[in-house]
């Protein structure tokens, strides 16, 4: 019961500490007054069903909240990673593929939205006008991607790794190209998919061999996770 | 054969990062800020209308900052892995300890 507490208060004392990342989300007032508003809506609804999913899985009996707070932990750590690309500039992982096979994508949602606004507000990273755009590129498209893919492979009788790794490494790359359509859909300039293909020469490009690390760094702590515990038990439990 | 594939996995996890790092020419300045640029040759006139409420004031709080986060979810994605080994491992014990107390008794 002590130590429940005590991995509850350690995921609290993460969500506070500040995350300077400079490498991804939209920046402070980089989206017109209008998008701001849409992607805000659209982020919503995921919000709040993940806050009544998150709340549900924690009294999911004994041992559920050190595990969230091990998949907030490892979003985190991999979320502070400014790794370097071949592109020539800095990027980092999202993390979230490990939370979205693990608790499904709305917890993920949760969890990657809490990250984001203390980045916003401390580490003046994205940002809290461009907040709803980035929760859905990092928090809703990514887990969604991460989490139907690794289901999918897994009906189709794909290897555990294998899922794990193509889940985490396309969720992570889904997350800059929707980063990069956002931002041509704010600003289309000449035309709409030119200006998408520019943002995601940036985002996407740079982020190749990132998601591959990130796919490559889930399966590595998610064979650890399963030395010891039955993880596949937290993946299958879960209602999603 | 699951140690050797995480050797593995490792790396490959490093060879990713250090080759760009040791062998690509580059500036290494972060997306969000090339992105910036690509936004003002798309519409010259867009001015950001809002401002980060706090900024770090330097770029040694700010990597302060960097390596405290990544310091502590390490550091409890770490705590927990351990936890969970000693868990298993003091299951097992009590069991042998159960087993070896029964053939006593016998």
């Amino acid at each position: 019961m002590l130590k429940t507490k005590f991995g509850f208060l350690f995921l609290l004392i993460f969500l506070l500490i500040p995350t300077p990342v400079l490498a991804m989300h939209i920046m402070e007032g980089f989206l017109p007054v209008k998008w701001v508003i849409f992607w805000n809506l659209v982020t919503l609804p995921f919000v709040v069903v993940g806050f009544i999913r998150l709340q549900r899985e924690a009294t999911r009996g004994p041992g559920a909240k050190l595990m969230l707070a091990f998949a907030g932990a490892f979003i985190f750590v991999l979320s502070a990673l400014k790794m370097p690309s071949v592109t020539g500039s800095c990027s980092h992982p999202t993390g979230t593929g490990l939370a979205a096979i693990l608790f499904g994508p709305f917890i993920t949602t949760v969890l990657g939205f809490i990250v984001l606004i203390f980045q916003a507000l401390l580490l003046a990273h994205g940002g809290l006008t461009t907040l709803g755009a980035n929760t859905f590129s990092m928090a809703v498209a990514g887990p969604l991607v991460a989490y139907g893919v690794y289901k999918g492979l897994q009906k189709a009788g794909v290897s555990n790794n294998f899922s794990i790794f193509l889940g985490a490494m396309l969720g992570d790359l889904v997350t800059y190209i929707v980063t990069s359509v956002q931002l041509a859909l704010a600003f289309p300039g000449s035309s709409f998919s030119l200006s998408v293909l520019k943002f995601m020469g940036i985002f996407a490009l740079t982020q190749i061999p990132l998601a591959i690390s990130e796919g490559l760094l889930t399966v590595l702590t998610y064979n650890f996770l399963s030395r010891y515990e039955d993880a596949k038990i937290w993946v299958e439990k879960g209602e999603h | 054969m699951r140690t050797f594939t995480n050797i593995i996995l490792l790396i490959l996890v490093i060879a990713l990062i250090a080759v760009p790092m040791f062998f690509v020419k580059g500036e290494f300045s972060g997306a969000d800020e090339l992105a910036s640029r690509v936004i003002e040759k798309q519409d010259p006139n867009y001015k950001p209308w809002f401002s980060p409420v706090w900024e770090p004031p330097s770029g040694e709080i700010e990597s302060f900052l960097f390596a405290l986060q990544a310091a502590l979810g390490a550091g409890f994605v770490g705590f927990y892995l351990g936890y969970l080994k000693g868990k298993k491992e003091g299951k097992n014990a009590n069991r042998a300890v159960g087993l070896s107390n029964s053939f006593k008794e016998n």
